[in-house]
């Protein structure tokens, strides 16, 4: 909570600050409604992530991947003056497949025209979805080809999945699964590991009209996984999965979003 | 299917067409409805009505052991219509190469009821539970994509998605539709029990109605309402050392070691063996663990610890009537109700 306070607090500086610099751009076109792109460009570190890569990670284990998925979902596009786009949520839930191109971007249509200085969405799929019937598990949600983001023996999603070989795994073949997801629980609840996440802009805004087609940047940086708060030793735990371990991962992950930069044409 | 069965089944199909114009008879009567001495269902039927197509179709789903990855299991295999849709005389279930499951198969009936789904409850909602059998690595082991890809090639069900949802599309949504369609309309409300209680002319022996009483006084805190659960996790004193940890999977909370949902008794007399694990052969010895084979453990129901007492005091009297009543639970019509027959 403190550390919300403070992005907030450096979020609002950033914005006042950005709002008397910012040069004036041609509002005339900023009516009606425009679509707002999304890119996640998936990283380890300060380079692109590729599969097959040995990456050392914060703990001096090397790790490689070969499986890196997340579900993001429940966005919402905040202008500077608080005022928010609440994306309808059947038409965003979106999985992130590092080895499927196409999923890395998605683009939110019909957003109301303005300028927009935040994006916030969740990790994971919220409870409300995750405990509905069949009729609401369609695209992304849907169960046969969601590539095994899901748990059948407890009907949940997997929020985050990363799978991988290192050295320092006393597994089987040196291998790392880390399968994150819980929701809270039907009627008793269980360990929630949704997480929220509020992207700021830095030294752009993402301007939404109906000639417009911006796209926004994010990066993922997938060795946050291993990261803070909670340094993830492969070599203590190499898998992860429907255990009370699992809030210490998605405790790290949740901060592996960052909003790089914006292309606004 | 073998010859001399098909045959058979012609020839008791023509009689039947030519003995009698009754409506039940001809296996097309498919409606959904609530028992009076049930409560309200659980299951959202605006999102998903039973229609007959829809329910024809589940009913060739359930059945189909294309289903499996080598063909042979079908859903069928493992719920069996005369055992009240478990696998009658199996402990474990029994899956695809002769792999054993870790638990007891539970029977399919009155789904439209029930608050969550296995006997660690961790799925909660009927159209959800499919996936689970299909990949299940000791029962179909087939990737779920994979199954749906096999139903759309098949010409057969093309035409049944377009009678019941008006496309032949095959989805994943519409496909776990139509299998909770047939298994709504297995409902079991018709036991010497449920015609008595609503006063349909059925008597029950003085035997039975005592064992009934003694049952409503010992036994219907957990087993109860006329669905004779109440949808609770408990551990009722099975085992010391939890092989399988049960609700604890799901909550992942301490005090939820060794809980099971507690199952249903109709049709009891036809399910055996007993409990999750399949641990307890006959109604005698079930009778027998509650009254002295209780064991404690941390997470004992109180109910099996009362007065500093283990179990349930009752004696042989007792047990044997409980176990009278019991067997009115037994519903023929549901174990011969030709609509849910594979044939
Ligand atoms: C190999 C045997 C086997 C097969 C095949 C099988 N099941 Fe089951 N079924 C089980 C077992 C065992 C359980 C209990 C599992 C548990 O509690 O973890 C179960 C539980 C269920 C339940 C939950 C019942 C309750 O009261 O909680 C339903 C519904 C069900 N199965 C439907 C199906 C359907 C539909 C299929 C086909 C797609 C199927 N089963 C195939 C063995 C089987
Ligand atoms: C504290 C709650 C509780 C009480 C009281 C209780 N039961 Fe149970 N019963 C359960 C639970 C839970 C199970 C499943 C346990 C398991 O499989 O681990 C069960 C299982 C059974 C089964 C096996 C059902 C099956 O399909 O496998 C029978 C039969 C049964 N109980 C009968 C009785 C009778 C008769 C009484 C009264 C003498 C009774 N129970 C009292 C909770 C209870």
């Amino acid at each position: 909570m403190k550390n919300m306070k403070k992005i907030f607090a450096a979020a609002i500086l950033f914005t006042a600050i950005l709002s008397t610099s910012s040069c004036k751009k041609d509002k005339d076109d900023l009516t009606g409604t425009g679509p707002v792109t999304i890119e996640f460009d998936n990283r380890f570190g300060d380079g692109p992530l590729n599969f097959g890569t040995a990456y050392t990670n914060q703990n001096g284990e090397e790790v490689t991947l070969n499986l890196f998925n997340y579900y993001v979902s429940n966005f919402v596009l905040l202008k500077e003056d608080g005022t928010e786009y609440i994306v309808p949520k059947d038409e965003c839930y979106h999985l992130v497949r590092h080895d499927v191109t196409a999923t890395h971007s998605l683009t939110i249509n019909n957003v109301p025209a303005g300028e927009y200085t935040k994006v916030k969405f969740i990790i994971g799929v919220d409870s409300l979805k995750s405990t509905s019937d069949a009729s609401q598990r369609t695209g992304d949600l849907d169960v046969a080809t969601n590539g095994d983001m899901y748990w059948m023996w407890n009907s949940g999603y997997i929020f985050m999945k990363m799978e991988g070989t290192s050295p320092s795994s006393t597994e089987i073949g040196n291998i790392f699964n880390y399968h994150i997801g819980l929701y809270g629980g039907y009627a008793t609840p269980t360990i929630n590991n949704l997480k929220s996440v509020t992207l700021s802009v830095t030294d752009d805004k993402i301007i939404v009209g109906k000639e417009r087609a911006p796209e926004v940047h994010v990066y993922t940086d997938a060795k946050e996984v291993f990261g803070s708060p909670n340094p993830l030793f492969v070599s203590a735990s190499a898998v992860i999965m429907g255990s009370p371990a699992s809030v210490n991962v998605a405790a790290n992950y949740a901060d592996m979003f960052k909003l790089d930069h914006v292309h606004n044409d | 299917m073998n010859r001399s069965v098909l045959i058979g089944v012609l020839v008791f199909g023509l009689v039947v067409y030519g003995s009698s114009c009754n409506k039940e008879d001809d296996g097309n009567d498919v409606e959904f409805r609530v028992p009076s001495n049930f409560p309200s269902p659980t299951y959202n039927f605006t999102s998903n009505p039973v229609t007959k197509a829809g329910f024809e179709l589940g009913r060739k789903l359930f059945y189909d052991p294309l289903l499996s990855r080598d063909n042979t299991i079908s859903c069928g295999s493992c719920h069996i219509q005369t055992s009240a849709f478990t696998h009658h005389g199996h402990g474990l279930s029994h899956g695809i190469d002769d792999l054993l499951g870790k638990r007891n198969s539970p029977p399919v009936m009155n789904m439209a009821w029930s608050e969550t789904f296995f006997w660690d409850g961790g799925v909660h909602n009927l159209d959800l539970v499919t996936p689970n059998p299909i990949e299940n690595p000791v029962e179909m082991d087939l990737n779920f994509s994979v199954a749906l890809d096999k139903v759309r090639n098949n010409l057969d069900y093309k035409k049944m998605f377009k009678a019941a949802f008006g496309s032949e599309e095959v989805t994943s949504a519409k496909f776990l539709q139509a299998m909770s369609q047939f298994m709504n309309m297995l409902v079991s409300a018709n036991s010497r029990y449920d015609k008595y209680v609503r006063g349909e002319g059925e008597t029950l022996t003085s035997d039975e109605v005592e064992g009934l009483n003694l049952f409503k006084q010992k036994c219907s805190s957990c087993h109860s309402t006329d669905l004779f659960t109440d949808n609770e996790f408990h551990n009722n004193g099975l085992s010391l050392a939890f092989a399988d940890s049960g609700r604890y999977n799901i909550t992942l909370n301490p005090s939820d070691m060794g809980k099971f949902k507690t199952p249903s008794l109709r049709n009891i007399e036809k399910t055996k063996p007993y409990m999750h694990n399949g641990s307890i052969g006959s109604l005698e010895s079930v009778l027998n663990h509650y009254a002295s084979g209780v064991k404690q453990s941390a997470t004992l129901d109180p109910l099996l610890q009362q007065n500093g007492q283990l179990g349930i005091p009752m004696t042989e009297d007792e047990k044997a009537k409980i176990i009278l009543f019991l067997k009115t639970l037994t519903d023929t019509d549901f174990l011969t109700d030709r609509r849910f027959a594979e044939f």
